[in-house]
Order: C-alpha cells, then structure tokens, then sequence
C-alpha cells in the first residue's frame, strides 16, 4: 500500500507550471532548491496523479510506487490508463492533479534530469527503420550524451545484451518482430539508465521470442535496473515481476507481490466447471448465494473461495493471477 | 567488479547536489542528439534529395530562360538569365526548406514515431524543433547554391558575392524550415497540406520576384509581396552577386531574420501543444 506522503519543500506543481515542459530550465541562475524526495528508496512515486482528456478521466488519483531496485507490473485492460501513465513519466503527457517523482526528480520541471537517467521501451516501434542496427545505436548514443569515449564500447555493450552483434550492419526494416523488440531494449540501455520504462514489451509476438525477452528482462532485473512494466498479458507479470499495480479505470485497484494478491483475492484454489450456458448461471447463482466469487473463463465458470466445498463438481485448479485481474477488473468488454 | 557490487552500485542513490544541477534549456548536447539523427539520417537517403535539389531548378531554369528569355532579354535591368539564375535560389529555399520541414516532420511525427523516442531521452520539444530547423537551414544554405552553379552553366557571371548566397539561403531556409514545422503541427492529416501549398506557398512562390519582377504586378500585389520572406530572400541572392544597395539590403535582411525568430517560438509553441499532452 502507498505510504503516506511526507512533508516536502515544494508544493503541487500548478498548471501554469506544468505547461512549461520544453521551456523547463527556467532561470538556470536560481539556485537549485534540495527537495526532500517524496519516499526515499523509491524510483518512482506516484500521488493522486489526475490525468484528463476533454470529459474523459484517463488516470485517476493513481498512487503508485516503484522501489529502487524492484521489477514491478502495471497491470490493466486496455483503457484502464497504463499507457497514459507510462507517457507522464516522461513528461509526455503532463498531469492535470497530483505528484510524480522519477529517481528524485520531480516532474515535470525537472523531467529532463530524470529521462537522462532512464531508458524508456516504447509500445510502438519507433526505430529509424532505413538505418542499420548500428546507426541506431549510435544516434541514441548522441541522445542519451554518452561521452565520446564510451560510445564505441556502449554500442558493443548494447549490440551482445540484444544478441545484435551479427545484425549490427543489417537495416531495421530486415529484422524480425523480436530483433526489432530486443533493438528497443538495447537503444534504452546504451546510457546505463537506473531505471527502465517497458511498455507492454512483447506485445505481438510470438511466445518463443517472448519468452527470450523475459530472460532479457529477468537478467537486467537481477542487475539491480529498476523496472516498470506495462502489460496486460498476466503471465508476463506474474513471472517478472515482484510487485504489480492492477488498474481498472485510472485507478489502483490492487497492489502487492503476485501470490499474495492471488491468496488475497483468489483463494488458493479454483473449481472450473463446464456445462451449457443455463448451467453456468446455475452455477454462478448457487455460488452467490453461499458468498464465492465466480469468473466467467469462456466455457467455464471458475468458482473461487469455495474452501473445498464438496458441492462443486468440476475441475480444480490452483489460482492464479488472472482469476485476480478479472474479479478486480471486471469481466466486461467495454 | 562482481555482479553484486554492481547491483549495489545501481541501486544506490547518487543524489549529491552536483549531480542534481538543473539542466538548462536549448542544451548543446541536447541540439546535437538531434542534428546527429537527422545527419545519420540524411547518409541514407542524400542522393534523391541531391538529385530533386539539382534537377528541380535545373528546369525551372531551362524552360524559363528558353521559353520566356526568348521573349524578353532584359527585365528589371538584368539580361533574363541573370534575373532567372539568381532568383530560382526562392524555388530551392521553397522545396529544401519547407517542404522538407513539413513532410518530415509529419512522418516523424504521426507514422514513425520517431518524437516519442526523442522526447523520451533528455530532448525537450524546443530543443527537437532548433534541431531540426538548423539542420532544415544547412541542407537550404548548401542545395541553394545548386540552381546559381547551373545558372553558371548557362551563361551566369560568377562573383565574389556568390560566397554570400549559402548564408543567405540558410537564413531564409532557417524561417521556411521552421515554417514547415509549425504547419506539420496544425495538419491533423497529411492530406491537410493542399491547403497549405496551394493557398499559401504556391502564390508565395509566384510572387517572390523569381520569374518576373514585381514592378510589373497591380500595386496590392506589390504590398503583399513585400511581406513575403521568399522575396527579400530572392532580392537578397541578386544584391549579394550584382552588388549590394546599402539599407534596402539591412532592411532585406532584418525581415528574414525577424521571420526565422517569429516562426521558431510558433513552431516551437505549436509542437509543444502537439506532442506533449
């Protein structure tokens, strides 16, 4: 859960201030005013972060918390905010309400600080597609200021962790979905970042090239990188991560380590049951009545909490975190 | 260094006050991540654009100073060639400097995404749009001496105040560069550019004094032609190579810098309000 927020030097930032984003400097001759950060050992704090597009509410009041060192998952279904959250940690979107401060940072007036000492893995492939691997490299090389002397070796560096180094002279546009990903991911590490922003990182591809970027993912982890990650595929999370955010509306709905919201939230085991349509709703409203929770799976319902009950027949299966996701999501469609 | 130490090191807080120093804005590292892109960029495609740079004017020239110098040999008391071979520098301005700022950054903007990955590193919008309008200005300043090299084909006197057209063309490259910018930053579809090019550019273009002086224009058009830059840009190249005429020249030149400092903050203010919502 979110820890209070403590007393600071500086307040809200108006909006007037946070339309300055591409003017942030200001008067570079004001001396820099220490902040005390919003909660030390974070990498990122969010505080009732208020985000609106028109009479839509994008993000709304999200707390949220990145310690330094963790791996966490922002969970959600697709308009739940993750992708509007994500962009306001970079200061591409600039929140209308509430506090967001990135490795002490805080945003967005001092943004640029912060995104120097982050790599961000954009949903959207945004690489020069008419480039070579290596020319890739090298101009985010110049963007993220790596000195002149290290370039060469970063661009190494970066061309081995994304298993690149035979492709470096190939262009963009002749690489495979997974290479093209695992170029992303080597473009945001070329500076060493702290922390690493992955918005839904394997999105779109297929689970064998998945399945290497995890590996990717874990090992930059047990490096020490802190993490956010954006996902909606629950196994993703449910292996990378040690913590995850569940949000349903451009709120937090949930937070903590996988297994703990599942026992929390799911009980330790589910009852499947299959049969025809007037069947499940059977179903659903027996469990109602004694008070278990049930998800619709499709052909299936799950029937959870059921302590064991010798009343179900189906088939049992031990939770997991997608029963979580629907119960504090919803099932609908929207 | 074991993989432990490193972890440690990571993951502990460097926030000494040094390191906290603001960062300030229109950083040269920041303008030079930007140029470096687009130089990079530029190696892999610099022999179409070299080629539309070189044969666009090359027959501008040929059907005007054929077509139309057959008819007239002397006009605004320079021999057609002359007139032609210095003022087509307004088409090169024209096609190198807005339309490459317009079309580029659209695509980079809506279809590549390529702002998003800029502006996700330590680039603010006002530092992505000097840029990229400096780097519009250097390719102006070079392909605008390319049409006067032909024009030197065809019969135009060289001069020493040809040193001068590069900087003149960079400069009036610099205002249509950031020209192009702002109005890829009002285009909601790449299709809205029509309006654009024929409402605005293409009459621009006409009336810049290129092909025909405007003396010989009703006196309206005379006035409005006095407010656009393409022709203090084309009366600047002619003064520069037959020989400048002392304040005319200073106020020629005032305006195209007053139009590069006007386009840039609404470049600037308008990309802002498109990129960051």
């Amino acid at each position: 859960m979110p820890q209070p927020l403590r007393e600071h030097a500086i307040g809200v930032p108006s909006r007037g201030a946070a339309n300055s984003r591409g003017r942030s400097g200001g008067d570079r001759h004001e001396p820099y005013i220490e902040r005390v950060p919003l909660i030390e050992d974070n990498a990122i704090t969010l505080r009732g972060v208020v985000k609106r597009f028109g009479s839509l509410t994008a993000v709304d009041g999200l707390d949220l918390d990145v310690p330094l060192g963790r791996c966490i998952g922002l969970l959600g279904p697709n308009g739940a905010g993750k992708s509007t959250t994500m962009k306001a940690l970079t200061a591409q979107v600039i929140a209308d309400e509430g506090e967001i401060e990135i490795l002490g940072y805080r945003l967005p007036d001092d943004s640029k600080q912060a995104r120097a000492q982050m790599g961000v893995v954009p949903q959207l492939d945004n690489l020069d597609v008419s480039l070579t691997v290596e020319q890739n490299l090298l101009v985010f090389a110049h963007l993220y200021r790596v000195s002149a002397a290290d370039r060469k070796p970063a661009i190494e560096r970066a061309l081995k962790l994304a298993n690149l180094v035979d492709r470096r002279a190939s262009k963009v546009d002749q690489l495979s979905g997974g290479m093209r990903r695992r170029l992303l991911i080597a473009r945001a590490l070329l500076h060493e970042p702290r922390l690493l922003l992955l918005d839904e990182p394997t999105v779109g591809l297929d689970p064998q090239v998945r399945q290497e970027l995890w590996a990717l993912i874990d090992r930059l982890r047990s490096e020490g990188v802190s993490i956010l990650m954006s996902t909606h595929y629950i196994e993703e999370a449910e292996r990378l991560c040690d913590q995850v955010t569940i949000m349903s509306h451009g709120k937090a709905v949930a937070v903590g380590a996988p297994d703990a919201l599942i026992r929390e939230h799911a009980g330790e085991e589910a009852v499947e049951v299959y049969g025809s349509p007037p069947r499940l709703s059977e179903v659903e409203h027996v469990a109602r009545d004694r008070g278990w929770r049930t998800r619709r799976t499709g052909t299936s319902v799950s029937v959870l909490h059921s302590n064991r009950s010798s009343e179900l027949e189906g088939d049992r299966r031990v939770t997991n975190l997608e029963d979580v996701f629907v119960l504090l999501t919803g099932e609908e469609i929207e | 260094m074991t993989t432990g130490e490193a972890a440690q090191q990571r993951v502990a807080r460097p926030t000494t006050a040094a390191s906290r120093r603001r960062l300030g804005r229109l950083e040269i590292a920041a303008l030079r991540g930007v140029i470096v892109r687009e130089v990079v960029n530029f190696s892999s495609f610099w022999r179409s654009s070299t080629f539309s740079s070189t044969v666009d004017p090359t027959i501008y020239l040929i059907a005007f100073g054929f077509g139309f110098g057959s008819l007239v040999s002397t006009v605004a008391g320079y021999s057609y060639i002359d007139f032609v071979g210095t003022g087509i520098v307004a088409t090169t301005v024209l096609f190198s400097g807005a339309f490459t700022a317009m079309y580029g950054t659209f695509v980079k903007y809506k279809f590549q995404h390529t702002y998003d990955a800029i502006l996700a590193a330590p680039v603010d919008t006002e530092e992505l749009v000097t840029g990229e309008g400096l780097w519009v200005a250097v390719r102006t300043g070079v392909y605008g001496c390319v049409p006067m090299l032909v024009a030197i084909v065809f019969g135009l006197e060289p001069s020493p105040g040809m040193l001068l057209v590069p900087f003149i063309a960079g400069l009036a490259g610099l205002g249509w560069g950031f020209t192009g910018i702002f109005i890829a930053s009002k285009a909601k579809a790449i299709e809205s550019f029509s309006y654009w090019q024929s409402g605005l550019l293409t009459p621009m273009f006409l009336v810049a004094g290129t092909f025909f002086p405007l003396s010989g224009l009703p006196r309206w058009a005379q006035v409005l032609g006095n407010f656009n830059p393409l022709f203090h840009c084309v009366e600047l190249v002619r003064h520069a190579v037959f020989g400048f005429r002392g304040w005319v020249d200073l106020w020629h030149l005032a305006f195209l810098v007053a139009f590069a400092l006007i386009m840039w903050r609404l470049a600037v203010r308008h990309m802002e309000r498109r990129l960051i919502l």
